[in-house]
C-alpha cells in the first residue's frame, strides 16, 4: 500500500464519523429543530457500542448498541424540546454534558480494554480496482452505510412526499400544521434519525477509528459536526464535500507531527478547532445567503393550538 | 396517554420560585435510584454526597472554593444568555484570564509589589474578554453562530495553556513537570478568614451577583438586555442596538469568567498546570439555569452545584462511587431545571384517552 494511499485511507476513516453525524443532524434542522446535543449523543454511541462489543464479542451487536444509544439518548431531547418546549439551545447543552458524565460512568470498567475493530468487509469484483479499489470498496460497514445514508437523505428529502413534509414542518410548523401535518410527530421522529446518525458515528469510533475506550474520544466532534451543517447549507452532499475536507484537515495535523515538522503539536491538534472557526466565517457573512438556506422555523418552539 | 400543554394566561409565580426546588428534589431521586443500580445503599450515599461535605469546617472552605468560579462565571453568562447571546465557551476565556493574569508572577517572577495582585486580576479580566471579543467580533460583524465558535475556542485555550506549562512557561527548577513556577507571596490572593482556605474569590463572586443585580433590576442597561433578550425587534424601535449587545454581553461574560480563572489560579492552585479547571465554564451554564438567570439565585446555585463537585470527591472516598457520577448529576439537574421551567408558562394535562374529534357540533 502507497503512502498516499494510506493517507487517503485514513482521511476517508476521519471523515466518516463527521459525516455520519452531520447527516443527522441535518435532517432533524430540517425538520426546524436545533439538537446542540450532538456531542453528548456521538459520546454516548462510542461508550455503549465499545461496551456491547466487549460484553457480546460482536462489533456488529456493538454497532447496533451505538445507533440504540444515540437513539435514546435523543429521545430525552425530544421529550424536552417537543413535548414540555423548553429551550432547544439549553436542552441541546445538557444533552452534551449529561453524555460526557453518563459515558465516562459506563466506560470506567472498560478503560484500557483491548478493543474489537469492525473488520472491513471487501465488495468483490470492485476492490480489485486499482485506487478506488482499498479506498471505496474494502472499508467496514459503517463507511458504507455513511454513502447509503447520505444518498438516502438526499432522496427523501427532495424526492419523497415524506421528506417535503418534513422540510414545510422546519420551513413553517404554522402552515404545516394548519395543512394537517403531526409537526410535533414528524420532529420527534427527525431527532431521533439524529441521534442514531450520531451514535452510529460514535460507534465508529470505537470501533474503527481508534477501537479502545477514552473518555472524551470524541473530543469535540458532535461540534465540529453541527458546523458542518452550516457548512452545507443544509444541502445533504456538501456534507461529504465538508467531512471530508475536515477529515483531511485533522490527518494532516497527524501526518505533520509525524514527519517531526517544528510546530508544536499543540497548535497542530488545534487546526480542526480553528478551521471550523474559519469555515464558519467564510459561510455565514453572507447575511442574506444565510438567511435563504437556513430551515425558517429552525430553534423556534411550537405549541399546538387546539 | 398523552402530554398537553396549556399557556398559563400569567406567568406562575409559584412555580417561577418552586421550580429549581422541583428540580433538585427530580435530581436527588433519580441519583438514589442511579446509586441503588451501582448497588449502593442509596440513604448513604446521598449522605454522604450531600450531607457530609457540609458538617465540617474545612469543607465548608473547599465548597466556597468551589463556589465561587462557578458564581463568577454563571453570573456573567446570564447576562449573555439573558440577552439571548449565547457564550458557551466559559470555559475557554476561564482558562485565558488564567493565563494572562499569570503572566506578571510567571515571566515577571522576581518582580515584587503590592500592585502585582491587583495587575494581575485586571490582566486576568481582561484576558478573558479579549478571548470573548473573538466570538463578538464574528457574531457582531460576521454573523457567525456564537455557540460554535466560543466553544472552539474553548479547545484552542485548553491546547494552549497544554503548550505554555510544557513549553516556554515550564518551570525550570521543576524538575521537568508541566507545571510553572508556584506564585511568590506577593501573586497569591489571600485566604478570607483564618479559619481556612477559602480565599478573596468567593468575596468577588458574591459583589458581582450583587452588582449584576442591582445593573439588571435598576439601570437602563438592565432594561436594555431584558428588551434585546425578548425581542430584537422592539429593542430596536426603543433605540438599542443589537450588536452593540452583543459585545457588551459577551465582554462582560468574558471578564467575568477571565476573572475567575486568575482567581481560582492565583487562590486555590498558586501556579498554572495543564489542565486548572475541572468544567466550571460548562458547570456554569448550568448554575446559571439553576439560579434561573437571576444572580442572586445564582449564588444559591453556585453553591449546590459547588456541593456536588465535593460530594463526588467525598463519595468517592467513603463509598466508592465512581467521581464521574457528579458530572451525571450536574447533567440529570440541567435536565429536570429546564423540564421544570416549562410549569411556568404552561399547565400540563395528562390526557388519558383521545377526545372524539367533532365535540362541539352537538352544542349548536
Amino acid at each position: 500500500m502507497g503512502i498516499v494511499e494510506a493517507i487517503l485511507l485514513s482521511v476517508i476513516t476521519a471523515a466518516t464519523p463527521l459525516v455520519l453525524a452531520a447527516a443527522g443532524e441535518l435532517v432533524t434542522e430540517r425538520s426546524g429543530v436545533l439538537n446542540l446535543g450532538v456531542e453528548g449523543m456521538m459520546i454516548m454511541g462510542a461508550v455503549c457500542a465499545f461496551a456491547a462489543t466487549q460484553l457480546t464479542g460482536s462489533p456488529y451487536l456493538g454497532v447496533l448498541a451505538g445507533v440504540a444509544a444515540g437513539a435514546s439518548f435523543s429521545l430525552l431531547f425530544g421529550f424536552l424540546t417537543l413535548t414540555l418546549v423548553a429551550n432547544q439551545v439549553a436542552t441541546g447543552l445538557a444533552l452534551t454534558l449529561l453524555g460526557i458524565g453518563a459515558s465516562g460512568m459506563i466506560g470506567e470498567s472498560f478503560l484500557g480494554m483491548q478493543g474489537i475493530k469492525l473488520q472491513p468487509i471487501a465488495i468483490p469484483l470492485l476492490s480489485e480496482l486499482p485506487l478506488v479499489g482499498p479506498l471505496l470498496f474494502r472499508q467496514d460497514a459503517i463507511f458504507y452505510l455513511s454513502v447509503a445514508i447520505v444518498a438516502g437523505i438526499h432522496w427523501f428529502l427532495f424526492r419523497s412526499r415524506a421528506g417535503l413534509k418534513l422540510r414545510a414542518v422546519g420551513d413553517s410548523h404554522g402552515s404545516a400544521h394548519a395543512l394537517g401535518v403531526d409537526v410535533i410527530g414528524i420532529r420527534y421522529l427527525a431527532v431521533l434519525f439524529g441521534g442514531a446518525c450520531a451514535g452510529l458515528a460514535g460507534a465508529q469510533l470505537s470501533l474503527v477509528y481508534t477501537p479502545q475506550w477514552v473518555e472524551n474520544m470524541s473530543a469535540g466532534r458532535g461540534w465540529i459536526a453541527l458546523a458542518l451543517v452550516v457548512f452545507s447549507s443544509w444541502r445533504p452532499w456538501r456534507i461529504v464535500v465538508g467531512g471530508y475536507l475536515f477529515g483531511a484537515v485533522s490527518i494532516s495535523q497527524l501526518h505533520a507531527q509525524a514527519f517531526g515538522i517544528g510546530i508544536p503539536s499543540q497548535f497542530l491538534s488545534s487546526l480542526p478547532y480553528v478551521a471550523t472557526i474559519v469555515v464558519l466565517i467564510l459561510i455565514s457573512h453572507n447575511r442574506r445567503m444565510t438567511l435563504i438556506n437556513t430551515p425558517a422555523s429552525l430553534g423556534k418552539p411550537f405549541v399546538p393550538d387546539r | 396517554m398523552r402530554i398537553e400543554l396549556e399557556k398559563r394566561a400569567k406567568v406562575s409565580i409559584l412555580f417561577s420560585i418552586l421550580s429549581p426546588f422541583i428540580a433538585f428534589a427530580l435530581t436527588l431521586v433519580f441519583g438514589g435510584i442511579m446509586f441503588a443500580l451501582l448497588g449502593k445503599n442509596p440513604a448513604i450515599a446521598l449522605y454522604s454526597y450531600f450531607v457530609e461535605p457540609l458538617i465540617e469546617v474545612w469543607s465548608l472552605h473547599e465548597l466556597a472554593i468551589k463556589a465561587a468560579p462557578l458564581i463568577l462565571i454563571g453570573v456573567g453568562l446570564s447576562v449573555c444568555f439573558r440577552s439571548n447571546n449565547w457564550n458557551i465557551g466559559a470555559e475557554g476565556q476561564f482558562i485565558m484570564g488564567a493565563i494572562a493574569g499569570s503572566i506578571l508572577p510567571v515571566v515577571f517572577y522576581d518582580w515584587q509589589s503590592p500592585l502585582m495582585l491587583p495587575l494581575m486580576l485586571v490582566l486576568g479580566m481582561i484576558g478573558g474578554a479579549l478571548f470573548a471579543a473573538i466570538p463578538a467580533f464574528l457574531k457582531a460583524h460576521m454573523n457567525t453562530n456564537e455557540i460554535l465558535t466560543s466553544l472552539m475556542l474553548v479547545y484552542v485555550a485548553q491546547l494552549f495553556l497544554d503548550w505554555l506549562v510544557r513549553g516556554p512557561w515550564r518551570n525550570p527548577e521543576g524538575m521537568n513537570f508541566p507545571e510553572t513556577r508556584r506564585f511568590a507571596a506577593d501573586a497569591i490572593l489571600p485566604e478570607m478568614l483564618a479559619s481556612g482556605r477559602a480565599n478573596w474569590g468567593f468575596a468577588f463572586a458574591i459583589i458581582a451577583a450583587v452588582l449584576v443585580w442591582f445593573m439588571m433590576r435598576y439601570t437602563l442597561k438592565g432594561f436594555e438586555v431584558a428588551v434585546l433578550g425578548q425581542s430584537a425587534r422592539a429593542g430596536r424601535f426603543a433605540g438599542f442596538s443589537s450588536r452593540k449587545m452583543i459585545w457588551f454581553s459577551m465582554l462582560f461574560s468574558g471578564a467575568l469568567a477571565g476573572l475567575a480563572g486568575i482567581a481560582e489560579v492565583s487562590g486555590a492552585i498558586q501556579q498554572l498546570r495543564p489542565v486548572i479547571s475541572p468544567g466550571y465554564g460548562f458547570t456554569a451554564i448550568i448554575v446559571a439555569f439553576l439560579g434561573r438567570l437571576n444572580p442572586i439565585g445564582i449564588i444559591a446555585a453556585g453553591l449546590v452545584l459547588a456541593l456536588t463537585y465535593l460530594g463526588g470527591e467525598a463519595a468517592q472516598l467513603s463509598i466508592g462511587v465512581s467521581d464521574k457520577v457528579t458530572r451525571v448529576f450536574q447533567g440529570l439537574l440541567l435536565f429536570f431545571v429546564l423540564s421544570c421551567d416549562t410549569l411556568i408558562h404552561y399547565r400540563i394535562r395528562l390526557v388519558w384517552e383521545r377526545l372524539p374529534a367533532i365535540k362541539t357540533d352537538e352544542a349548536h
